[in-house]
């Protein structure tokens, strides 16, 4: 594992010793299976995974950059372009959309004036719409970063807005 | 009477941490498998259970595990598949996110039997915070002894490692779960080799379910035979339905198999009954891939029986009037519900998860995202029931992996009992494209 390096991205020094320990747990030479994990903290430190840091991280787990590229582009978690502050993740599988979940998302594009995909100008929004998150029950919902939104409605999602929003 | 074998303490305040946890009894399954049973001797415990895998596919956990190979000198794995994605389905997700630590004596009392002494818990990627839970919850059961170096002090090592993917369906498929583990695209690997002999990091491994793991502590403590008296025939034991859509109480239920379908759907104790002032059109009963049945077949065989809630009742028929008990994800539509809107909605998300590896996956479920769109905005034609139900044909055992299989399945089996709605928006393009517009032809409703 390479502890030097060039690149203009590199983990805070906190992250650098989770990214180790992460690391450590699996057999050794099979480093990685650390890839994923360590996507999730880069994304969690940038917001994305920008080039530079996936460079970073092919350094550390001693692979080819291109092994990096190919999965963050293959998972949909990984936002391989720059995002808002806030990501909106909905969901728009079946069970969500018997649930009125079409009319609420609607309704979240036009209050924050974009479309699935689009970030709004003042970079604080960005909409991404996902499949199934295992919450079918309580549905409509959407994720922003960890946290789970359920049982939304219009007036709910607007309570939403305006807390992330502050 | 509902047996309550995973969630009987779910409710408790505080169960999701060690100490409360274990004054319910928690962590009694690792002392007396560990301290008082052989590997040998809980496999066949589990094998005696008759429990099947709670992931989707139903196969005979013991038997699955017997399967393991054993050669000297390699490591053997146990991976907990916990990347619960199949539209419907969210009951592990209840499991872990409530009673963490029953996922991890499973886990210690599953890699004890197997002889695993490294096993993981992949868990999608976007359940980050139930990810969080479970590695608290490890800490704790490796403060008190449970997990790490000599277990109990009885020279078993095991080690417990949280793996989050990273959003992709067919990492839920169980190679291309391993790949994901490797750290590469979820790309399935063709079998055989089965991962019972080349699994992970190509060392034999096993892998299964979070609700599969999370039966073994009620298996060892009450034995397999206790747990094969309950449930109906084939289908032993209890099973968490995940219950979505038009019903007055959605949620996760633990049911014994065998109960009737009419019961899950009406009685106050499950699903409720459909919301006030509507009726029951169709149940998807076990997850998206499963073919979708209209209110009359899902609520009685052919034969007039009442239909079951467990593996045999819920596909007897075959596909021409069964469907599959699946993982549990049980969708209810009511009358107000669109099929040809539903099915191009499923159709986009296999269409979406296809790894791209097959082609007949890969192109043919985009065609049936894109004939399902024309259909359902108004622009379909005559052809094109026949068209899906061709490309679903081509597409059903050409592929790797079973995602093309659940990709055809739901297509196929909405245009066999709703083909009347199908061709109403073939044929009425205009009306059936209004806003909140809906079929209401001939239809059975219940």
């Amino acid at each position: 594992m390479t502890t030097e390096t060039n690149n203009t991205i590199q983990f805070t020094p906190e992250r650098l010793e989770k990214a180790t320990a992460i690391i450590a747990q699996y057999p050794a030479g099979k480093q990685k299976s650390a890839l994923l994990p360590l996507l999730h903290l880069l994304q969690e430190q940038e917001g994305w995974t920008p080039a530079e840091g996936m460079d970073y991280v092919a350094e550390l787990l001693d692979i080819e950059p291109i092994e990096v590229y190919e999965v963050a582009t293959f998972y949909t978690m990984y936002h391989v372009n720059p995002v808002g502050k806030h990501v909106i993740e909905y969901c728009r599988t079946g069970p969500c959309c018997l649930m009125g979940g079409e009319e609420v998302y609607a309704h979240l594009r036009q209050r924050l004036g974009i479309e699935a995909g689009q970030t709004t100008v003042d970079g604080q929004f960005t909409i991404k719409e996902v499949e199934c998150l295992a919450a079918c029950g309580m549905g409509p919902v959407f994720q922003v970063r960890e946290k789970y939104y359920m049982n939304l409605t219009n007036e709910r999602v607007d309570e939403i807005i305006d807390e992330l929003s502050k | 009477m509902a047996t309550k074998i995973l969630t009987e303490h779910i409710a408790v305040p505080g169960i999701e941490t060690f100490d409360v946890y274990r004054k319910q009894g928690g962590y009694e399954a690792v002392e007396k498998a560990i301290k008082t049973m052989t590997p040998e001797a809980l496999v066949e415990e589990v094998k005696k259970s008759g429990v099947r895998g709670r992931g989707g596919a139903g196969f005979p956990m013991g038997m699955k595990w017997s399967f393991l190979a054993k050669p000297e000198g390699v490591p053997r794995y146990l991976v907990c598949n916990a990347d619960e994605s199949e539209p419907g389905t969210f009951k592990d997700h209840y499991l872990m996110k409530n009673l963490p630590h029953l996922l991890i004596e499973g886990m210690i009392v599953s890699s004890f039997a197997l002889g695993a002494n490294k096993s993981f818990i992949y868990v999608r990627g976007e359940l980050m915070y139930v990810i969080h839970i479970l590695e608290k919850a490890i800490a704790e059961a490796k403060a008190a002894g449970f997990l790490g170096k000599n277990i109990l002090g009885s020279g078993y090592d095991l080690e417990l490692i949280v793996q989050p993917g990273g959003g992709a369906y067919i990492c839920g498929e169980e190679t291309a779960l391993l790949e994901s583990l490797e750290g590469k695209r979820g790309n399935p690997r063709n079998k055989p080799p089965f991962p019972a002999v080349k699994g992970l990091y190509q060392s034999p491994t096993v892998v299964n379910n979070v609700e599969s793991i999370a039966t073994t502590p009620w298996i060892v403590n009450n034995g397999g035979d206790a747990y094969a008296a309950i449930g109906i025939g084939r289908s032993t034991g209890t099973k968490l339905i995940s219950a979505s859509g038009h019903i007055n109480r959605p949620g996760v239920y633990e049911i014994d198999l065998g109960l009737p379908v009419e019961d899950f759907i009406y009685a106050d104790e499950w699903c409720g009954g459909i919301r006030p002032g509507h009726k029951l059109k169709a149940v998807v009963a076990g997850g998206s891939s499963v073919p979708i049945l209209p209110a009359n077949l899902i609520m009685n065989l052919t034969n007039g029986d009442k239909r079951l809630m467990s593996y045999e009742s819920l596909s007897e028929g075959g596909f021409q009037t069964g469907t599959m008990l699946g993982s549990g994800g049980f969708i209810v539509f009511d009358e107000t519900a669109c099929i040809v809107r539903n099915t191009w909605n499923f159709a986009r998300f296999y269409h979406h998860e296809s790894c791209g590896q097959c082609s007949p996956c890969r192109e043919g479920t985009g065609w049936m995202e894109k004939v399902l769109h024309r259909i359902e905005y108004g622009h379909g034609h005559q052809q094109d029931l026949d068209l899906l139900i061709d490309v679903a044909k081509k597409i059903e055992g050409n592929t790797i992996c079973p995602l093309g299989d659940a990709a055809a399945w739901p297509v196929a089996s909405a245009i066999r009992h709703f083909r009347n709605e199908f061709e109403w928006h073939i044929t009425n393009p205009h009306e059936a494209t209004q806003p909140g517009a809906v079929y209401k032809g001939d239809m059975a409703l219940v």
